[in-house]
C-alpha cells in the first residue's frame, strides 16, 4: 500500500508537483499516466525519499520511505534505465545491494534467473542492451522479494518482446498481492497492463480509476486521456509558443481567444 | 492474495533493520568488484617507488650534510596523492554519473551512513596500501643510495615518522578528494578542485612575495606533505609534524562534514 498525502515539489520557478494526494492498493497493477513533464517521476521520487517534498509526505505500508527497517526487502524500485555502475559486472551489482538490507546471497541467482541474465552475469553492463540494462533494473526491483514495486517507465525503449515480458511479470507480482506501481507515457500499454489509473497532468491529480471507468465516457482510452489532459497539454503548448515567439523577438502576438497567460514572466518577456 | 503482502511486513519488522555492517559490506563489494581501482593503485605504486629508486640513485655524493635522503626519496607523494585524491573523488561521483546512487540510497535511505561506510572503506584500504608503499618506497631508495652516502635507518630519530606519516598523508588526501566529489558530485569539476587545491595553490603562490608565500604556502596540503609530515627534522617555517597532521585531518573533517550535511539535505 503506498499512500502520497498533499504531495508537492517545486524547482525554481517551475511546480512539478502540487497537492497530489492518492493511494496505490495491493493485488492490482496500477498504472501511472500523465504526459510527459506531469510530475510522474518526481512523485516516485518523493515516494523513495531521493526527492523531499516541499509539502505533504507519501508512505508505505504506513511508514515513510527513511523509516524503513529493510528497504529493499519492502519496496524494489526502477527509477531509471541505468542505475548501476557501468564497470561493475550484473551479479557483484545485485551482490553489494544484496548485502546492504541483509538479502540472502542466494536471491542474486534468483532474480538473475528470473530475468534471464545468468549468462551475463559475470559481464560488465556498460555495454548491455536498453533491453538488458532494463532487465538488470527489473532484477535489482524483485532482489529483496518486496511487496511494494515502482516502476518509472518499465517498458521505455524495449522491443515488443520486452513490453510483453514486462507486461506478464508485472501482471504475476500483483496477483501474489504484491502492490504494482507502474508510470507510462504509453495509453496503449498502460490500457493492457493496468487495472487501475491514477491520472496526473501539471502536478494534479486529473483522475484516479479503473481503466474501465476512465474509458467509459469516451471511444477509447487514449480518447478519454486527451480530453482528461488536454488542458495541461495545451497550457505547455501555448507555453512553448510564447517563449519561442519571445525569444524571436517578434514584437506582437495574437494568441487566441481562450488564452490564459500562464505567469507573468513570459508575459512581461512578450511584451519587451 | 494478501498472505504474500502480509508476510513480507512480518519478515523485516521481526528483524533489526540495516546498520553500518551491512552498508560496510555492500561498500567493500562495490570497491573491489570493479578493475580501475586497483590498476590504478598499481600504476601509483610504480611511479612512486621508481622516483624513490631514482631520487635515491641521485643522492648528492660530495655534500650530504644537510641532505634529507627519506624526505627527497618520497617525492613521489606529490603524483600518488593526485590518484589517490582522483579515486576518492570517484568513489562518490562515479555513483552520481552512473546512477547507481538512487539504487544506493533506495537501498540504505540514511545516506551519511553511507558516506560514513564509503568513509571506513576506502580510508582502510588508502592507508594501509599507503603505508604498505610508503614502506617499500623507503627500502628502495636506500637501496639505491650510493656507498658514500649516510643511509637513513629507522633508529635515527624522525625517519620512521616520515616514513609512516607519508602513507597517513595519502589516506587522508584520498578522503578529502572523497569530500570534494559528496560536495560537488559532478566528476570533473570534482577533479579540478582536487587539483586546484593539491597543485594549483601552490602555483599561484610561488609568484607571491616570500612574505606573503611563506606564511600562507606552509598550510597548504602539498607543502604540509613534504616539509612537515616527511620531513625527518623541523624546518623553521613549516608547521611542526603534529600541526601539519591536525591540519590535513581539519581540511578532511570539514569537507566530509560538509558533504554529509549536503548529502542529507539535497535530492539524490
Amino acid at each position: 500500500m503506498i499512500e502520497a498525502n498533499g504531495l508537492a515539489k517545486r524547482f525554481g520557478s517551475t511546480v512539478a508537483v502540487d497537492g497530489l494526494s492518492f493511494d496505490v492498493r495491493p493485488g492490482t497493477v496500477t498504472g501511472f499516466l500523465g504526459p510527459n513533464g506531469s510530475g510522474k517521476s518526481t512523485t516516485m521520487r518523493m515516494i523513495m525519499g531521493l526527492d523531499r517534498p516541499d509539502a505533504g509526505q507519501a508512505r508505505i505500508g504506513g511508514r515513510r520511505y527513511g523509516e524503513l527497517r529493510w528497504p529493499l526487502r519492502e519496496v524494489g524500485a526502477l527509477l531509471e534505465a541505468r542505475s548501476f555502475h557501468p564497470g561493475r559486472p550484473a551479479r557483484a551489482h545485485l551482490a553489494a545491494l544484496a548485502a546492504s538490507n541483509g538479502i540472502a546471497a542466494s536471491r542474486v541467482d534468483a532474480v538473475l534467473a528470473q530475468t534471464g541474465l545468468t549468462e551475463v552475469a559475470g559481464k560488465r553492463p556498460g555495454k548491455f542492451s536498453l533491453g538488458m540494462a532494463q532487465r538488470l533494473g527489473i532484477a535489482t526491483a524483485l532482489l529483496g522479494d518486496p511487496g511494494v514495486l515502482l516502476l518509472d517507465e518499465p517498458v521505455n525503449g524495449l522491443d515488443p518482446e520486452g513490453i510483453r515480458w514486462i507486461r506478464i511479470l508485472l501482471k504475476q507480482l500483483a496477483a501474489q498481492g504484491r502492490t504494482v506501481f507502474v508510470s507510462s507515457h504509453l495509453i496503449s500499454e498502460m490500457a493492457l497492463m493496468a487495472d487501475h489509473l491514477i491520472v496526473i497532468g501539471r502536478g494534479r491529480l486529473l483522475a484516479d480509476t479503473t481503466v474501465a471507468g476512465l474509458s467509459a465516457g469516451s471511444a477509447s482510452l487514449e480518447d478519454a486521456f486527451f480530453e482528461l489532459t488536454s488542458g495541461a497539454s495545451q497550457f505547455r503548448a501555448e507555453l512553448l509558443t510564447q517563449e519561442l515567439l519571445a525569444d524571436l523577438s517578434v514584437p506582437e502576438t495574437h494568441p487566441t481567444a481562450d488564452f490564459q497567460p500562464p505567469r507573468q514572466g513570459a508575459g512581461e518577456r512578450r511584451q519587451s | 492474495m494478501t498472505t504474500a503482502t502480509a508476510s513480507h511486513t512480518h519478515r523485516s519488522s521481526s528483524s533489526g533493520g540495516y546498520g553500518f555492517r551491512q552498508v560496510a559490506r555492500m561498500e567493500w563489494i562495490k570497491l573491489r568488484s570493479q578493475r580501475y581501482p586497483l590498476w590504478t593503485l598499481v600504476a601509483m605504486s610504480a611511479v612512486m617507488v621508481g622516483i624513490g629508486v631514482l631520487t635515491g640513485h641521485n643522492a648528492p655524493r660530495h655534500d650530504p650534510s644537510g641532505y634529507d635522503p627519506t624526505n627527497a626519496g618520497l617525492a613521489g607523494l606529490a603524483i600518488a596523492q593526485l590518484v589517490v585524491g582522483v579515486l576518492g573523488v570517484l568513489m562518490i561521483t562515479g555513483e552520481y554519473s552512473s546512477g547507481l546512487i538512487r539504487a544506493t540510497f533506495a537501498a540504505v535511505p540514511k545516506r551519511r551512513l553511507v558516506l560514513a561506510a564509503k568513509i571506513v572503506i576506502f580510508g582502510t584500504g588508502t592507508l594501509v596500501l599507503g603505508e604498505i608503499l610508503a614502506f617499500i618506497t623507503f627500502f628502495a631508495m636506500r637501496l639505491s643510495l650510493p656507498a658514500g652516502v649516510p643511509h637513513p635507518a629507522f633508529g635515527q630519530p624522525g625517519v620512521l615518522r616520515a616514513v609512516i606519516m607519508a602513507g597517513v598523508y595519502l589516506c587522508l588526501v584520498g578522503l578529502i578528494g572523497m569530500g570534494i566529489g559528496t560536495i560537488v558530485r559532478n566528476t570533473a569539476v570534482a577533479i579540478s578542485v582536487l587539483v586546484a587545491l593539491l597543485f594549483v595553490l601552490s602555483i599561484v603562490l610561488l609568484a607571491l612575495p616570500h612574505h606573503v608565500s611563506y606564511p600562507v604556502g606552509k598550510f597548504l596540503p602539498v607543502i604540509i606533505a613534504e616539509n612537515s609530515l616527511t620531513a625527518v627534522a623541523h624546518d623553521s617555517p613549516a608547521l611542526p609534524v603534529w600541526a601539519g597532521l591536525g591540519m590535513m585531518c581539519l581540511y578532511t573533517a570539514v569537507l566530509l562534514g560538509a558533504g554529509g550535511w549536503l548529502l542529507a539535505r539535497r535530492d539524490a
